[in-house]
């Protein structure tokens, strides 16, 4: 409670934060400014650090970036699966016109699970090993309906099918380790879909998977997406993923985002170093077997003492370009063309000849 | 099911042939390989000042001059089939199970053990309650508010509970409850619980209390550590996700995963203790196994050791074999089909 008080208080006390506040969200979810801050005994680790983004119902966003770029941070945050006690939020999440980061925690677990839901990146670790898998979709069911036991059981079994596990009568008092790996993530999925949630947010959801069960569980996605006109944000380190799912790419860097685009000018058009560093990491089969992955050179960013300036600037190998601005001045993302936005100092008609003469050919 | 039981039985009963062996071969096989002789072990049988005739003649009945192996042999025909005596004018028979007469009082061992099991299994059952309940309590409480006041001051205590021993915590809460206080002003008479029950309970607190904080300082360190590290699983989080409200989360899903190696260590801890609570024994002078088994290894009295330690052994044994069998109640992942 007296975490509330003080989030009220700091709301208050700033009057352009209180502004902000009541200003009514324009799409489906909006986050605003969202900043996720840990303190911890060796500083502030700041994994997301001012991050806005808008997705609409029927949409799909994908969030990319390395390991630590504060993409499962921010899903977490979404839910409000953040302890209050050890993560300062702040900032704005509008979900379908209710904001989560200023709600209490009971106001937010009445959304989660219901109206938004979230599908975890391991399966097996993800699923109480001593409860079978029919009873926690049963649970996630009769938490938001209140239904009896029976009938909550024939939606579950219902929801199994419905993703494609055979026998769904049978493998609903299986046991999560009975299944195998791919079998599992839908069965997850039918947990997370179990309330047809307005909003689903998948964290890696294919990364423990071979590549066959992998396209499987895109398409059941894709299929459901259709069915439940659901807005889904796919969180991944792997842009063939988000290729083929997403309509808007978000790219993450040390808790920022760097680039901001629909899928064809991500992929087509992208205006922003490190991306093409993305897009270069990406295994092909049609290059030579000794160019067929150009690395982003160094490491990711340690998230207490971020690089000044651009973040990317000591892994940019563009970043000398213009003068040392990279190191000293943080880019702000600016919307350059319509519906894409980029973080960068670079002039965007450099930018467009170094694609245009040094990556795109090398892709 | 039934073949996994069977397996362990058959297996618990060849983990008891062995201790049996290791357990008389530190009794009857060492002493010898050390120079003791068999009139040695006949002279303890029969006493300090007894004649040459009396101590030839326990010798003779209890077949110490035989070789070692062919003595071990007659102990587990005795456990399994009983064993006749030879008193000169008559045979005492002593039926099976016969662990022996005591070389200090010539009682049959296992009427001595039956007399004093129930004695443990009281102290152990009351103990096993209040430390198991407010052990998991503390450590669950102290989890939940982790650096909190009431955490740093659970685990301080906790931190006392396992360090100090019972011989200091008995006797300091002896001395304040019953003789400065005199809320037992005579001190801890055991008394039987099919007698006399509120007279048995009334007695028996300060041993239970003296027992059970030893273990609930065990426990609570246990379970303390055992919640947090149950509160970051990957389930625990997805329990959240889907909406559940949080007092959910802590009973259905972190406490049930927490428990269940708790239960191991529990089950252990029973079969131990039953063959003797030692220490709370010999502190309140409880006629219970414990107190038998220092008494006997004090007095040199072979065959009461020996009786304890195999059914110290049967015990653990015993245990072991619920506690697996509860696991697959509780784990599906070790279930038995």
């Amino acid at each position: 409670m007296g975490d509330e008080k003080e989030r009220t208080e700091t709301l208050d006390g700033t009057p352009a934060a209180a502004e902000a506040a009541h200003r009514p969200p324009t799409a489906f979810l909006e986050v605003r400014d969202l900043r996720i801050h840990f303190p911890t005994d060796d500083g502030l680790v700041k994994s997301v650090d001012g991050l806005s983004f808008q997705l609409e119902r029927g949409r799909t966003l994908g969030i990319v970036g390395e390991s630590g770029s504060g993409k499962s941070v921010t899903s977490l945050g979404i839910l409000g699966l953040h302890n209050r006690r050890n993560a300062n939020v702040s900032g704005e999440i509008w979900l379908d016109g209710q904001e989560i980061v200023g709600s209490t925690p009971d106001q937010v677990r009445r959304l989660r699970g219901r109206n938004m839901a979230m599908i975890f990146q391991d399966p097996l670790s993800s699923m109480h090993p001593f409860y079978t898998v029919g009873n926690q979709i049963i649970e996630a069911y009769r938490i938001h309906n209140d239904v009896s036991k029976q009938v909550a059981r024939k939606h579950a079994i219902d929801m199994l099918g419905r993703v494609g596990i055979p026998q769904p009568d049978k493998r609903v008092d299986d046991y999560p380790h009975h299944f195998s790996g791919g079998m599992r993530q839908r069965a997850m999925i039918a947990m997370a879909l179990s309330c047809d949630p307005e909003l689903l947010i998948a964290d890696e959801p294919t990364t423990a998977l071979d590549v066959t069960v992998q396209a499987q569980i895109l398409d059941l996605l894709r299929d459901l997406q259709e069915e439940f006109n659901s807005a889904i944000i796919m969180i991944t380190h792997d842009l063939g993923v988000v290729a083929e799912l997403a309509d808007d790419i978000l790219v993450m860097y040390g808790g920022r985002s760097v680039e901001y685009a629909t899928v064809d000018d991500l992929f087509h058009r992208p205006l922003h170093p490190y991306t093409w560093g993305l897009l270069g990491s990406m295994p092909r089969l049609d290059r030579e077997r000794s160019e067929r992955l150009l690395p982003i050179k160094g490491t990711p960013p340690s998230l207490i003492n971020l690089p000044s300036g651009c973040a990317f600037n000591p892994r940019c190998a563009y970043a000398e370009l213009n003068d040392g601005r990279s190191e000293t001045e943080r880019p702000e993302l600016k919307e350059l063309e319509p519906g894409h936005s980029v973080a960068c100092h670079l002039p965007l008609a450099r930018r467009k000849e170094i694609w245009d003469n040094e990556i795109r050919p090398k892709l | 099911m039934i073949a996994f039981i069977v397996r362990r039985l058959v297996a618990a009963v060849l983990l008891l042939v062995i201790v049996s062996m290791v357990t008389f071969a530190i009794f009857f096989l060492v002493p010898r390989l050390v120079g003791s002789t068999p009139d040695d072990l006949a002279s303890r049988y029969v006493g300090r000042d007894a004649s040459p005739t009396s101590v030839q003649a326990a010798k003779k009945r209890l077949h110490l001059d035989d070789p070692v192996p062919l003595q071990y042999g007659r102990f587990v025909k005795g456990i399994v089939a009983g064993d006749e005596f030879d008193y000169g004018p008559q045979t005492v028979k002593c039926s099976a199970p016969c662990f022996g007469y005591s070389f200090r009082t010539s009682q049959n061992v296992l009427d001595l053990i039956k007399d004093r099991f129930p004695v443990t299994a009281s102290l152990v059952f009351g103990a096993s309650i209040l430390w198991l309940t407010g052990g998991v309590a503390v450590g669950v409480l102290s989890a939940l508010k982790r650096r909190s006041f009431f955490d740093r001051a659970a685990m301080s205590i906790a931190l006392a509970g396992v360090s100090l021993p019972i011989y200091f915590t008995g006797l300091v809460s002896l001395s304040l409850f019953a003789y400065t206080w005199k809320i037992w002003p005579d001190g801890v008479q055991y008394a039987n619980l099919l007698d006399n029950p509120v007279k048995w309970a009334y007695n028996l607190v300060l041993p239970w209390v003296t027992l059970a904080f030893l273990y609930a300082a065990m426990y609570a360190r246990l379970t303390r550590s055992g919640m947090l590290e149950t509160l970051n699983e990957d389930y625990i989080r997805t329990a959240r996700a889907k909406g559940l409200p949080e007092r959910t989360v802590i009973t259905k899903h972190a406490l049930r995963a927490t428990l269940t190696p708790i239960l191991t260590i529990f089950g252990l801890d029973i079969g131990l203790l039953l063959g003797g609570a030692v220490l709370t024994e010999s502190t309140f002078s409880l006629p219970g196994m414990g107190k038998m088994v220092v008494d006997a290894i004090t007095g040199n009295d072979l065959p009461v050791v020996l009786g304890v330690v195999m059914f110290t052994a049967l015990f653990v044994v015993l245990a072991n074999l619920i506690v697996d069998l509860l696991y697959g109640v509780v784990d599906p992942r070790v279930r038995h089909n």
